[in-house]
Parts: structure tokens; sequence; C-alpha cells
């Protein structure tokens, strides 16, 4: 859709107007809009994806008690410090993950509700990492079964657990 | 591999998948799956330099003349780079959702492989080395997941993945991580407009984690009444369990939509049927219109026809519409720019010759 007024910019700002119960809306682009002085609130034109991670990740760097020593943090195979992921919200290469991990945690944390990932596994690792997974949910049903006094499968449970840390050894 | 692209990528409205019908037509349009992946140790899109790319580019084509493609039934694939595209061309591929608005600026390290009548697009170079895009009609999520699983696996067993025990599948921004997997679903949902449900409706969806956005709009006032339905989590559920969840949400809102249509076709009868012809009429006879106002009309003509009131308008070429009237196709169409005046005018032109007989 294009802009009402100049006709030639996408239409990204939808007004709706009230006066005298008569209700009229027109969409315009970010520019006309701004001159019109329909976007008060929007100061900046930036309002990505990007902008609103980098919130969460600099809220994420000051309540970490290392932020001097973090804010220099490099990994070591890219260059990406931690203050460019901030400002950015994206990493620079796969070893990120590793170098900056503990900082991540609380920020995946916040995106997902989780910080394990529970889906699929390339086939060429998948054996060990398989065998990791199953071995993590047996320890908690264990202590789930325990919870609630179900020797019987706990009993079971630890055997399989024996089982599986041999395999893994 | 590695010729010019096939004239149908960027000429054809209508990809081969969109023609074939699927489950629940009648109120959803598509499914998609994206996974998205990258290769260990080399530097993501945004940092990489143009050599680095064109390995990427590289190794992906190469993974695709294999044996294996073969053997997985996806030799047929093309490889197709931007900077072998025009740009007129790579907005046609964003209007019909093959590639991203991001890989169509990207003309230097950007590409793309499409195949399988277009079912399947890997996009090469956006944000991630590898985004592998399936797209099905109607509601076939299980379907598209299966199919992007098929290339993933063909691609991993040529490179080698960055993926992490605790993270899942590494990618440029932390909200893909674990999975990858973005699913998203098209529906047309005209009687929870009409009954000023959809705002309700929708932000209940949002509550669960989904997200709701208009396919050519923002927010509940979405062009042509159609929605994307998409998850937001990727970290922490497996691909299975997204992909149902979102067809649960997704079957929730088409029954709501079911409902309201019984409801208008047994008490607003007249009313429904006269506004599908009106619209059908005014799409037949209209020498100038707007795209919104297109998208509109559609919509009721789509309505009356798949409550039975209208006839002799194949849900083929709504579908074929959608995509053809856009300022890109248009151009393509017309073989020159067109100011937005003009493209009104070859707009009508073009609805009017789809949707006469």
């Amino acid at each position: 859709m294009l802009c009402q007024e100049c006709r030639k910019r996408p239409a990204t700002v939808h007004v709706t107007r009230i006066v005298n119960g008569r209700k009229t809306e027109t969409d315009l682009c970010e520019e006309c809009a701004r001159e019109q002085g329909e976007l008060p609130f929007l100061a900046e034109s930036q309002f990505s994806i990007q902008s609103f991670l980098a919130g969460i990740l600099e809220q994420g760097a000051q309540t970490q008690a290392s932020v001097k020593a973090g804010a220099a943090q490099r990994c070591l195979n890219c260059g990406l410090t931690y203050r460019e992921f901030a400002r950015a919200g994206r990493l620079g290469c796969s070893h990120c993950y590793d170098q900056l991990g503990d900082r991540l945690e609380p920020v995946l944390r916040r995106i997902h509700g989780a910080s394990q990932h529970t889906g699929k596994v390339p086939a060429r690792s998948g054996g060990t990492i398989k065998a990791r997974r199953d071995l993590r949910e047996l320890r908690e049903n264990l202590a789930k079964a325990v919870g609630t006094e179900d020797f019987e499968l706990a009993a079971k449970l630890r055997d399989q657990i024996r089982k599986l840390e041999k395999e893994l050894e | 591999m590695d010729m010019s692209p096939s004239a149908d990528l960027t000429t054809k409205a209508l990809s081969r998948w969109m023609e074939a019908e699927g489950p629940e037509t009648d109120t959803v349009i598509s499914s998609r799956v994206r996974l998205a992946r990258n290769i260990e140790g080399m530097p993501f899109p945004h940092l990489m330099t143009a050599e680095q790319a064109a390995q990427v580019i590289g190794m992906v084509g190469k993974a695709f003349r294999s044996a294996e493609a073969s053997k997985a039934d996806l030799s047929g694939c093309e490889l197709v780079r931007m900077s072998e595209l025009s740009p007129l061309d790579r907005a046609v591929l964003v209007e019909k959702h093959l590639i991203s608005p991001d890989l169509a600026r990207e003309a230097e390290k950007g590409a793309m492989v499409v195949g399988v009548g277009e079912a399947v697009s890997v996009m090469v170079n956006e944000e991630d080395h590898l985004r592998i895009q399936c797209l099905f009609p109607g509601l076939q999520l299980g379907e598209a997941l299966t199919l992007a699983n098929r290339v993933d696996d063909l691609l991993e067993s040529k490179l080698e993945y960055a993926f992490g025990e605790r993270c899942g599948y590494l990618t440029a921004c932390p909200t893909n991580v674990g999975t990858g997997l973005r699913a998203s679903v098209m529906v047309h949902l005209p009687a929870l407009v009409i009954n000023n449900q959809a705002g309700r409706v929708l932000s209940t969806v949002v509550k669960l984690g989904f997200l709701v956005r208009g396919l050519y709009g923002e927010g509940t006032e979405a062009a042509g009444n159609i929605f994307q339905v998409s998850n937001q989590v990727t970290l922490g559920q497996s691909e299975a369990e997204t992909a149902e969840n979102l067809r649960n949400v997704v079957e929730q809102v088409i029954g709501q939509e079911k409902h309201l249509r019984q409801s208008l076709l047994s008490e607003m009868r007249d009313q429904v049927e006269d506004k599908a012809g009106r619209a059908y009429g005014t799409l037949l006879w209209s020498h100038v219109i707007s795209s919104q106002e297109a998208m509109q009309l559609l919509s009721d003509v789509r309505l009356g026809v798949e409550l039975g009131l209208l006839k002799g308008v194949e849900r083929r070429v709504l579908n074929e519409l959608l995509v053809a009237m856009r300022p890109g196709f248009l151009q393509k169409l017309a073989g020159q720019e067109l100011d937005a005046r003009e493209r009104d005018i070859k707009r009508a032109d073009l609805l009017r010759s789809k949707l006469g007989n």
C-alpha cells in the first residue's frame, strides 16, 4: 500500500482520528507522517527488532557484575565484542556463542523462556549429543520419581542411567 | 545449475506448488517452514567478505549437484545468484515469497537455490548462511517440515553446520537460535473481520506466544483480510512441537472463522451475496484501482466463492492475482517502470482480463 500523501513511498503508519464522533483513517509513510506531526512518539526512525534486542542486551550488560571486563570481551574467532553485539543485535560467528556464553544465557532465557535446545541434532554429531540429552532427561525423571517416592521407578531409571553413563565413557 | 534462471521463476505469478490443492484451502492460503543454518567457523553474513560469500555459495551449489542430491530427489534445484537478477526480478521473487526483501538487497553476496516447483527455496547469505524455506498450499505444516528436513539433511551431509549442544543450531540473531525454525501460516479471515472479532481472536493468539501480522499491512487492519501467524520461540521446543502448536492454534482460529461464516450464511445471506457480487462487478469494470481496494474486493469475492454464493471464479485465479497485481509483477508484465498511477491502471487491466470470461 502506498502513502496517501506522497503516493511514492509505502505506507507504514496508520492514522485513525476521531473528531466529533466522525472517524477518519489515513495511511502514510513515515516521512509524511512526521511532517504532519503524526509521529510524536517516534523520535528516531530505527524501530527494528535489532534495536529492541539491543535494549534487552544493554540491560543484560548492566546487571552483570563484570561490566568493565565484559564490554571489552572479544570473540577470538571473529573479533566481535559484546558491546558491538549489544548494539547490532547480531552475533559475528558460531564461536561467539561459546565466547560470550555466560552473558548470552540470560538473554536467551528472556527471549525464549528456555536456554536448552531440545530439537533436531545433526546426524554427524548426533550419537553422543542424543545420549547426553537422554541422560539429562533420565536424571530429571529420577529426581521426580524420588520426589513422589516411586522407588520402583527410581530403581529402574537408576539402572538406565548407569548403563548410558557407561556407554558414554 | 548455474545457468540463467528459468523463465517461469520471474514471469509466472503462481508457483507450481501453489497450483495443487491442500487441506483447509477455504481459509488457509499457504503454510511455510523456514530453517536457519550456518556454517561452522565462517563469519555470519553481515561480517563476511565477498570471497567468503562466494565460497559459501560454491559449497551450497556443490551440495545440490552431488549424488546425494539426486538420491534425495533434489537434483533439479537451480542456483541463482542475486547478481544475475535485475532489481525488478528480485522484487518479483519477494512478491512470490521466495526470497526476503533483505536478500533482494544483497546483490553482491546473496544467492538462492530454488526447486520442486518452487516449493523449496534456500536463501544463501541472508541474515544466516542458509535459510531453507518450504511452501505448501493450505494447512500442511508437517509436510512442509518433512520437505525442509530433507533439504536440511542433504546440506548437512555436505557442509559442517554450526551447532552447539546447549543452544542447538547457531544463528546470527539469538531470536532464531535452537531449532532455527520459523513456521507460519497465511490465513484469510473475512468473517472474523466483518464481525469485528479479528482483533480479539488474534490478540489471544499473540498471548499464547505466536506472532500475527497482516500480509501486506500491520496489525488487525490487514489488507485483504489476510493474516500471517507464526511461532516466536525457537529454543526449548522440538521442531515437531513447534509445528504442532502452531497447527493447533491455527485450527482454532479457522474454526471460529468457519463458524462465523456459517452464521453469515444463515443470517445475512443476501448481504454477503450482494457484497461479493458488487465486488466482482467492480473488479470486472474498473479501469484504475489501488492495491488496497483490489485486495479488499478480492477478499469479498473469495468469501462469496467459498460460501458458494458466487460461481465461475476459480480459487487459483484469486491466488495468482494476490501476487500478479503487486507493483514488481505489474512492472515485469508491462516490461517497463511504472509510477503509482500507471500501476493502478495496469492493475485494473490485469484484473479485468484474469477475472473476465
